[in-house]
């Protein structure tokens, strides 16, 4: 396990020409970009699609201009139409979960970064990663397909829970093709993260450089290798079960359709199938596929944490087998999504304990992080108070897990308002939080120009008391009953509640008004922000030896040479209170 | 900067657990006998969690409040115990509410699911499909005629698919669209999705269970309250899933009796 590694050549030649050098790239950090450029488009499309759902459900009768532009028949005239907000709804989560939270911490930053931070010139398979980034993009081409044919996108949610989605066009608007284009644009998704995993892993595995052992990998590279572990095994399972469901639709199979259906007034010609299979296949990924967007995050927040306390944490290794223990529990916990399925009863209380379990590990990282900051030097630029920020959003999002992990809680709490705070803010805006940390933490690296520390700031600020007054407030509406997946409250329980989605819905507008702070920033700061130094935050990694952007070959040729691990802060080094990993200086 | 920021987090962490605390949201009266377990258990809960949330917002706040941007040469310290201590305080005290909320939740799960309903607990078939509820009554002969999907007449109210031609068990089952309950007896509902996942909540019955074509499910509670509550469905189900409701009607023994009457003449 110590043993270092020393790096072989996998150089692919010096691109040559636009195409090469921008579109089918071979480098890492190109592919890197390209993931990071479609997770910016999808964020902000799933974000506009959040608003109109908010919008609609405070105020179902008004016109959103322009909306019957993009489907006349799911917003005559602009006004959404129930069946029309579950389509958004589906394209929400799907957009937000696979290329969002996917591809942005996993295969962006990991694909950028991964290679450089264990002196390697690139991944181990180029070709298999610039065919992985172009499948995903084809996976995104499918899935928008879907809002502009005749039938629209489906209505099934991300979750496309079958026979519904199943049984094609007799169940309902969007369930035609709208819904098979979903599984095709699933079924390619998974075999680019496939795709990814192998390369990921295979890279860290045999390109490690000349002193670079396990231990001395940045916690963020071991969250990416430990990430790819998970999407090897998860994305294995979700791409067969997109297969089946798309045989019941197109070749009459019965996967996950049993006899006796009576759907628009016609008998189903299938039997024997069973609607629980797929929620077994689809949350065997699904649950995993929260800590594939999680860990990520964890780690580049631990990255960023590091260099900006001036300090290394209490212990790296316990952070680092903290989250290979929640990877390997991350197995064991999917029925928890079940507890009212119809699942047997014995097998919630069975899922139920490695769920509550997994909190050990969290609160075990959770806590090194706190211990660590205790008398740290805390350098508050815009990536650390992300990273603050997702450390807050980490323990708001953990302990509401802690009511849903019991099957007795979930019988009341179940497919509420209350599920969709939890997953907000652990999986959603803590992750985005985690991204946005180490945008801010390696835009300088990547484009060679700083970001804007003001705009930054004034992002994080609006962005962390926006995201408490959106989520927060979910919560409560759970509690009370609310619960989701609904176009509209009226004539409702749910009726009173409507002054709380108000207040939701507003904070939802300036939250997602000030996300074009940042978008600015990123755009302005790339052409037009000061030049960035190699080390503009006295890090220790390697990405910060090289100069800023990296040449193609990241090291121009030299194989960087490892003498300490990464957490050589607060030491006394010729450069300062650090001392990098590659510097044979002794401390 | 780091005062501003350990600020506004105290305010956001203590807003945040402001209406828990005032109980301005709280679950709707409980009217089922097996409920008031899983409020104890969702309360105990709500403490354990409140407070793991409010230490670990305010220690944050704290730290970066007192630790951040420093004068230049202030050395960085350790915390006394280290990494050790932290591993220590998860596993007692997170190790701790692990076994102590996973055991006491089994009884209140197990209050539902583990016991059999009684052998005198009244049988009603509750029958899913895009977009409404449907409930029937097993009528004077005590049971239930076989259902057969073919004969799905919506239009003209045949919603289970009963053979009324040829099966004398259908014809005295009563069928309607609000679910009447006479209080203070174990009801036991038979599940049956005509078509897709549908499921039955009833807040105020601490109830959810989902319908699941091909599966024969059912859940038994008992009601301790008259009144009228809503049944709505809380599994996607297509288009109409916002608008999938129907009530839970809990009367007296009496009242009971007289609607089932009225209803059964009305078939």
């Amino acid at each position: 396990m110590e043993e270092a590694v020393v790096q072989t050549t996998h150089v692919h030649a010096p691109p040559e020409g636009f195409i090469r050098k921008h579109v089918f790239s071979l480098d890492h950090k190109v592919i890197g970009k390209q993931y990071f450029g479609l997770a910016l488009v999808a964020v902000f499309m799933g974000m506009a699609l959040s608003w109109l759902m908010r919008f609609h459900l405070v105020w179902p009768n008004t016109k959103v201009p322009g909306l019957d532009l993009l489907s006349s028949t799911g917003a005559p005239g602009g006004v959404i139409t129930p069946e029309y907000y579950l389509s958004l709804m589906t394209m929400h989560g799907t957009l937000m979960v696979f290329f969002v939270l996917t591809n942005a911490p996993f295969a962006g930053f990991g694909n950028y970064f991964l290679p450089i931070q264990i002196g390697a010139e690139d991944m181990a398979f180029p070709r298999f990663n610039m065919m992985s980034f172009w499948v995903t993009f084809v996976a995104f081409l499918v899935l928008i397909l879907a809002f502009f044919i005749p039938d629209g996108p489906p209505i099934s949610g991300w979750t496309a829970y079958a026979p519904l989605s199943a049984v094609g066009k007799d169940a309902g608007p969007g369930l035609a093709w709208g819904q098979s284009l979903w599984a095709i644009s699933i079924a390619i998704f998974c075999v680019g993260q496939l795709l990814g995993s192998l390369n990921f892993i295979a890279t860290t595995l045999d390109l490690r450089t000349k002193g670079m052992t396990f231990m001395r990998m940045p916690i963020c590279t071991w969250a990416w290798f430990i990430t790819s572990a998970i999407g090897l095994l998860a994305f294995a399972v979700l791409l067969p079960a997109c297969l089946l469901l798309l045989l019941d639709r197109m070749a009459g199979t019965s996967f996950f359709i049993p006899s006796g259906l009576v759907i628009s007034d016609r008998l189903q010609n299938h039997a024997g199938g069973s609607p629980l299979l797929w929620q077994h296949l689809f949350w065997f990924f699904g649950h995993p596929e929260v800590y594939i967007a999680i860990l990520p995050a964890v780690g580049i927040v631990s990255h960023v944490l590091i260099t900006n306390m001036r300090k290394p944490m209490l212990s790296a290794k316990v952070i680092i087998y903290s989250m290979m223990s929640i990877g390997f529990l991350s197995w064991m916990v999917w029925g928890h999504h079940m507890f009212v399925s119809g699942m047997n009863p014995s097998s919630s209380l069975l899922f139920s304990f490695p769920t509550l379990t997994i909190t050990i590990p969290a609160t075990i990282i959770t806590l090194i992080w706190l211990g660590s900051l205790y008398g740290a030097n805390i350098q508050l630029n815009s990536a650390t108070l992300f990273a603050l920020g997702f450390v807050s959003m980490f323990v708001s999002g953990g302990v509401s897990g802690f009511f849903l992990a019991q099957p007795s809680i979930d019988i009341y709490l179940h497919a509420t308002y209350f599920v969709v705070g939890h997953f907000h803010m652990v999986m959603g805006v803590a992750a985005i939080f985690g991204i946005l940390s180490g945008t801010y933490f390696w835009f300088p690296k990547m484009s060679g120009r700083m970001m804007n520390e003001t705009l930054g700031k004034l992002h994080f600020w609006i962005t962390f008391v926006g995201t408490y007054c959106i989520f927060m407030p979910f919560h409560y509406l759970g509690l009370a009953g609310n619960v989701r997946r609904y176009s509209s409250f009226v004539n409702d329980f749910m009726a009173p509640l409507m002054p709380v989605h108000k207040f939701i819905s507003i904070a939802a507008f300036i939250t997602g008004a000030a996300q074009f702070i940042f978008l600015f920033n990123l755009i302005h700061s790339r052409f037009r922000g000061k030049q960035a130094p190699e080390n503009p935050w006295n890090a220790t990694s390697l990405e910060w030896s090289i100069p800023s952007p990296p040449p193609w070959d990241n090291f121009g040729g030299k194989h960087p040479v490892i003498y300490h691990d990464p957490y050589q802060y607060g030491v006394k080094g010729s450069k300062g209170d650090f001392v990098m990993q590659d510097s044979p200086e002794q401390v | 900067m780091g005062k501003l920021f350990a600020a506004i987090l105290t305010l956001v962490a203590l807003a945040s657990a402001y209406p828990i605390v005032t109980h301005m949201y709280v679950q709707p009266v409980d009217i089922s006998t097996h409920g008031h377990a899983i409020d104890e258990q969702l309360s105990d809960t709500m403490a354990e969690a409140g407070f793991a949330f409010l230490g670990a917002q305010l220690l944050l706040a704290l730290f970066v409040w007192r630790f951040s941007n420093r004068k230049n040469g202030s050395n960085v310290k350790h915390l006394p115990g280290g990494a050790k201590l932290m591993v220590a305080t998860a596993f007692i005290l997170v190790g701790t509410e692990v076994l102590a909320l996973g055991v006491l939740g089994q009884k209140a799960w197990a209050d539902v699911y583990f016991t059999a309903p009684k052998q005198d607990a009244l049988q009603i078939q509750s029958q899913a499909g895009q977009f409404a509820f449907y409930f029937r009554y097993p009528g004077a002969d005590g049971k239930f005629a076989a259902l057969h999907p073919d004969k799905i007449d919506e239009g003209n109210g045949n919603y289970f698919g009963l053979d009324l031609a040829n099966d004398v068990e259908a014809r005295d089952d009563i069928v309607t669209a609000e679910l009447a309950i006479p209080v203070n007896r174990e009801i036991q509902l038979l599940m049956h999705a005509k078509d897709v996942n549908h499921s039955f909540y009833v807040r105020e019955l601490r109830i959810q269970q989902d319908f699941v074509p091909g599966l024969d499910l059912s859940v038994h509670f008992t009601a301790t309250k008259t009144g009228k509550y809503e049944i709505v469905c809380t599994q996607l189900c297509g288009l109409g899933h916002y608008n999938m409701k129907a009530y839970l009607n809990v009367l007296s023994q009496e009242d009971f009796d007289k609607w089932l009457r009225e209803k059964a003449s009305e078939q």
